[in-house]
């Protein structure tokens, strides 16, 4: 008889855990310091529990933290605080436009002067709380991995992310002498932003490091498909218990490497495949800082930097020439 | 031949979709199978078809070669070899290799007794693409509405369908999309960097099992998701970063004409507002 279940693997395909166990909590292994900065009773989650871990705490919460947590909060209130500003602090226009709202770095015109509050001071203010709470939490990822004796790996790859955001919001601008360059706050102002740097510049498609970028972004995105899948693949046989698998191989170690090797002729070990995903990872956002760092600075229209080193068509041109509006804004400001 | 030490004992009949034994071989590491013999079929006939475009094409250099899609006016109907045919072709022969890809991707994980995920996994790219190349040319009635196939083509027509929506990161299937790609990228910094992390403590430490990992994110952010969810996670954000980047370029023209910032003028107009 044709059995669907075998012939088209329609089983049970490890998507959701189909039975939830309470037991004792984890209260976390033990930290070489730090013990009593442990905090909060471990609750059980039901639908965490549907697709990973139930159990939810305890917190690490430490000076560190507390310093980060607090700066991150500042920033957030000032800018909400502006956005609710300036909408004539009517709570219902503040939730209708809230996407759309805002607060808007100085503009070009104060170069890397501070200018009073209300014309970018704020967002010098939002900026400085913000970058403080994310540099203390990096301290905090890596002091969090050496008091479990970890290595620091995660803190570093966090590290490769903030480099992009420092890029944007404060090495840029300032190589460019205006805070005026810098990225707004806010869902709408942010896109924009990166909308109007693209086109002022050339066009970042054109940009070789933009380029890396986005294929290190692509290519994370399908070594997680790839590596997601295989371990889920291979779940049947406990094949999700990694570390365990790098040291001593298993039958589920032995498949999910076959498998690659049967489609392409090659295959990560359990090791490796975390390899190319951290530096995958790591890669994306180090390349997309250094392809924002060049614009503007070193290249000022990256379509025509394209033409000059014949990697790009000269198209020709369909609208009369246009002065650049860039610089304008200031004076007029 | 090219076989590992462990691997002799793997090699068994069976698994296969069509052809029963027919195909059921390895070539060095490879797996042949029906399909794997549809991929080779597809993808040298595409590749031959592409390598012919650039010989009759005005350029040899590797970033501007480019195969276009037929001209607007041949609508969904065929078009001569060197206006656009090439393309269509290749796209046939494109989707024949991925698909064959994908069921040759099935046949091993049956034949290892392994989860249907990743090929899972690569059906969600392989819609993307069709979207792209048949669904949404389908949709708006004309085979010139797919993107060429160059390196800087391609991001070429990127640039301009999205500036004929004048902003196209207003579109919210592209936000869902990115946010998909991004948080994808993310936790597998994450995932990566915990595992490596508890595999190459540093010196004086041992390697640490399991357990850890999830102490060191509960200890950070409250939560640890688990060795097994993580990787739910991961694959779960990675197809829907395809899916939803399928999604958000299908309703681009066939659905929504207009530029995507008036798009959100539905939420400004909500009668809950007042006033």
């Amino acid at each position: 008889m044709f059995d669907y279940r075998t012939n088209f693997g329609v089983e049970y395909q490890n998507i959701f855990n189909r039975i939830q166990i309470r037991g004792p909590a984890d209260e976390g292994a033990p930290l070489k310091w730090g013990q009593e900065n442990r905090r909060g009773k471990p609750r059980f989650s039901f639908l965490f529990g549907l697709i990973g871990a139930a159990q939810v705490g305890p917190f690490y919460l430490g000076a560190t933290g507390l310093a980060s947590i607090v700066c991150g909060f500042i920033a957030f209130e000032i800018i909400g605080l502006n956005m609710l500003a300036s909408v004539g602090w009517d709570p219902i226009q503040f939730i209708r436009q809230l996407p759309w709202l805002g607060l808007e770095p100085p503009a070009p015109a104060w170069g890397l002067h501070i200018p009073p509050l209300a014309e970018g001071g704020w967002w010098l203010m939002a900026g400085f709380f913000l970058t403080t709470a994310i540099l203390l939490w990096w301290v905090r990822v890596y002091r969090r991995a050496r008091a479990l004796g970890l290595g620091t790996h995660v803190a570093w790859a966090f590290a490769s992310a903030i480099w992009l955001y420092l890029v944007d919001g404060f090495i840029r601008p300032v190589l460019m002498g205006s805070w005026g360059e810098a990225v707004p706050f806010g869902i709408f102002p942010h896109l924009d932003w990166t909308a109007s740097l693209s086109i002022r510049y050339g066009n970042l498609f054109y940009d070789p490091f933009h380029m890396l970028s986005i294929v290190f972004l692509y290519g994370s995105t399908l070594l997680f498909a790839m590596h997601g899948g295989t371990i889920l693949a291979v779940g049947r046989y406990w094949g999700e218990r990694e570390v365990e698998m790098s040291i001593d191989r298993s039958t589920a170690a032995e498949r999910a490497g076959l498998f690659w090797r049967w489609v392409m002729g090659f295959n990560a070990s359990y090791e490796s495949i975390h390899r190319w995903a951290y530096w995958f990872a790591i890669l994306c956002t180090l390349t997309g800082g250094i392809g924002i760092l060049l614009t503007g600075t070193v290249v000022d229209n990256w379509y025509l930097w394209g033409v000059k080193h014949g990697f790009a068509p000269m198209y020709p041109p369909v609208y009369p020439p246009i002065p650049d509006p860039g610089p304008l804004r200031g004076v007029l400001r | 031949m090219a076989m590992l030490n462990f691997e002799y004992k793997y090699r068994v009949r069976g698994g296969t979709l069509v052809g029963g034994d027919l195909f059921d071989f390895w070539v060095g590491p490879f797996f042949v199978g029906f399909f794997g013999v549809t991929t080779i079929f597809f993808s040298v006939i595409g590749t031959a078809l592409i390598v012919y475009g650039a010989a009759i094409g005005p350029t040899w250099n590797v970033w501007r070669i480019s195969i276009a899609p037929p001209d607007l006016s041949y609508g969904l109907g065929f078009a001569p070899m060197r206006e656009g045919g090439l393309w269509q072709w290749i796209t046939f022969c494109a989707i024949g290799a991925f698909v064959s890809w994908d069921l040759r991707m099935i046949e091993i994980a049956r034949k290892l007794g392994m989860g249907l995920h990743a090929p899972i996994a690569f059906a969600g790219a392989i819609l993307a693409y069709v979207t792209l190349e048949v669904i949404r040319p389908l949709l708006l009635g004309a085979w010139g509405n797919g993107f060429p196939y160059g390196i800087i083509s391609h991001l070429d027509w990127v640039s301009n369908v999205g500036y004929q929506h004048l902003q196209f990161h207003y579109n919210p299937a592209h936000m869902i999309a990115i946010t998909f790609f991004f948080t994808t990228t993310l936790i597998l910094a994450m995932h990566g960097g915990v595992i490596l992390s508890a595999l190459n403590p540093g010196e004086g430490e041992v390697v640490k099992p399991g357990g850890f990992e999830d102490s060191f994110f509960r200890d950070l952010i409250v939560y640890s998701i688990g060795p097994l969810g993580i990787h739910r996670l991961g694959w779960f954000c990675a197809i829907n970063a395809g899916v939803w980047s399928a999604i958000c370029i299908v309703l681009s023209g066939p659905f929504w004409t207009r530029g995507w910032p008036e798009w959100w003028n539905w939420w400004l107009n909500l009668p809950i507002w007042g006033g």
